[in-house]
């Protein structure tokens, strides 16, 4: 991937996380507001809360979303502070290959917990 | 006979000795010297004496052996960059008196190595410089050659690129750029700065070729616009602009957003102008 690719997407990502992350924020801290509005849950931080909300595609598909976004964001930022410590060519690619590496097994392990939780059963 | 006075009370002002500073000097010798040490010079000022004349006063009359890199004393040909009471500046242009300071630290520029002195090594510069291909680049190499006429350009194109062009090659930005400290592969403001100056010239066509030169980890991405780069420049370029436009043309030129003009044409000089009479024809072309 060229690199202007790369600073596209983290861009792109920095846009999403601002989004789903001010829709997060709104959700768990202006609960009050919007119960009053007739939106959001009481307790919002109850296991039953939480539970409601995992079970809803909307939720399911924003924290995937969301952790796609903050991990690509975080991993290729930290990748470029890296890269201004005049890396050799091939730490930096060991680097490269890591990061995607990392990248890639805690995204696929926090999608499978946010879909996990959308299939789950109240007990 | 007060027009006569005036300009003699000018002259005998500026050769008045106003006071004595210390200039305290980096020495290095690579050599002869093991590592870099300061040396200290009292130097008598005068009304606009620059740093540039305060040196010259300590070559002439205090050590000969003292080495520094200058040419036109006038801010042009940017030569004299050096790190004067910790700031990047053309020393030509540093007047003693402004720095308010009866002590002048005189470094050679940061980011460089160090050849001798306050002479720094500008060659990591000018390569990075010459590997953006920082001239016109077109397809009709033949009009090139032999011009038959000039590319036309209106004055709000020319406007749209004529402040990055007054680069002087004098490498204060690189000096002052905290990415350039660090990382050895970015590109620099100077030469990203050229490439959107050329980019942005409608006579060009070479912005692709360009964008591929500086698609890769060192080029644009790196700046974090500290905004030092501008801040030192001594013709007003301002590169970290220049470096923020040119994301974001090529984020429009990825996205196909922005359509860029084909190279300007070749125009024809005036068909139905005549000559005043009082005006003669103009030499014929040297090359």
């Amino acid at each position: 991937m060229r690199e202007s690719t790369a600073w596209y997407l983290f861009l792109l990502a920095g846009l999403v996380i601002f989004v789903l992350l001010s829709i997060h924020m709104a959700i768990m801290h202006l609960d009050s507001i919007l119960l009053a509005m007739g939106m959001g849950y009481e307790n919002v931080l109850k296991f039953e809360s939480v539970f409601a909300r995992g079970k809803q595609v909307f939720f399911m598909v924003m924290y995937i979303l969301l952790l796609g976004a903050a991990l690509y964001h975080g991993l290729y930022g930290l990748r470029t502070i890296l890269f201004e410590l005049n890396l050799k060519k091939g730490l930096q690619r060991v680097i490269t290959v890591v990061f995607l590496l990392a990248g890639i097994g805690l995204f696929v392990f926090g999608a499978y917990a946010a879909i996990a939780a959308y299939q789950m059963k109240m007990i | 006979m007060a027009e006569q006075a005036k300009v003699s009370a000018e002259t005998q002002d500026t050769e008045q000795i106003v006071k004595t500073v210390t200039f305290h000097i980096l020495r290095y010798d690579p050599n002869r010297d093991a590592k870099p040490y300061i040396q200290d010079f009292q130097v008598p000022v005068r009304r606009g004496m620059t740093v540039l004349d305060g040196l010259v006063y300590i070559k002439e009359n205090l050590d000969g052996s003292l080495a520094w890199r200058s040419s036109c004393r006038m801010g042009v040909c940017g030569s004299c960059g050096m790190f004067i009471n910790s700031f990047p500046r053309l020393a030509c242009q540093t007047q003693i008196l402004h720095l308010e300071s009866n002590d002048i630290h005189v470094k050679p520029m940061p980011n460089y190595d160090i050849i001798k002195d306050l002479v720094p090594d500008v060659m990591p510069m000018l390569m990075k410089h010459k590997s953006v291909k920082p001239y016109v680049i077109r397809d009709d190499m033949e009009e090139l050659e032999s011009p038959t006429g000039e590319y036309f350009q209106s004055p709000q194109e020319l406007e749209n690129y004529i402040q990055f062009s007054y680069c002087i090659k004098c490498g204060l930005c690189l000096a002052a750029c905290p990415t350039v400290a660090t990382d050895d592969e970015y590109l620099g403001p100077q030469a990203l700065a050229q490439v959107f100056r050329y980019n942005r010239d409608t006579r060009d066509a070479g912005n692709e070729e360009r964008y591929r030169l500086i698609d890769r980890s060192g080029g644009p991405w790196s700046c974090h616009f500290a905004g030092a780069c501008s801040d030192v420049c001594p013709k007003g370029v301002d590169p970290g602009f220049a470096i923020q436009l040119l994301k974001r043309d090529m984020l429009l030129h990825k996205l196909r957003l922005k359509k860029r003009p084909g190279p300007a044409p070749v125009m024809g000089p005036p068909e139905k102008a005549e000559r005043r009479p009082n005006i003669p024809e103009p030499p014929e072309p040297t090359v």
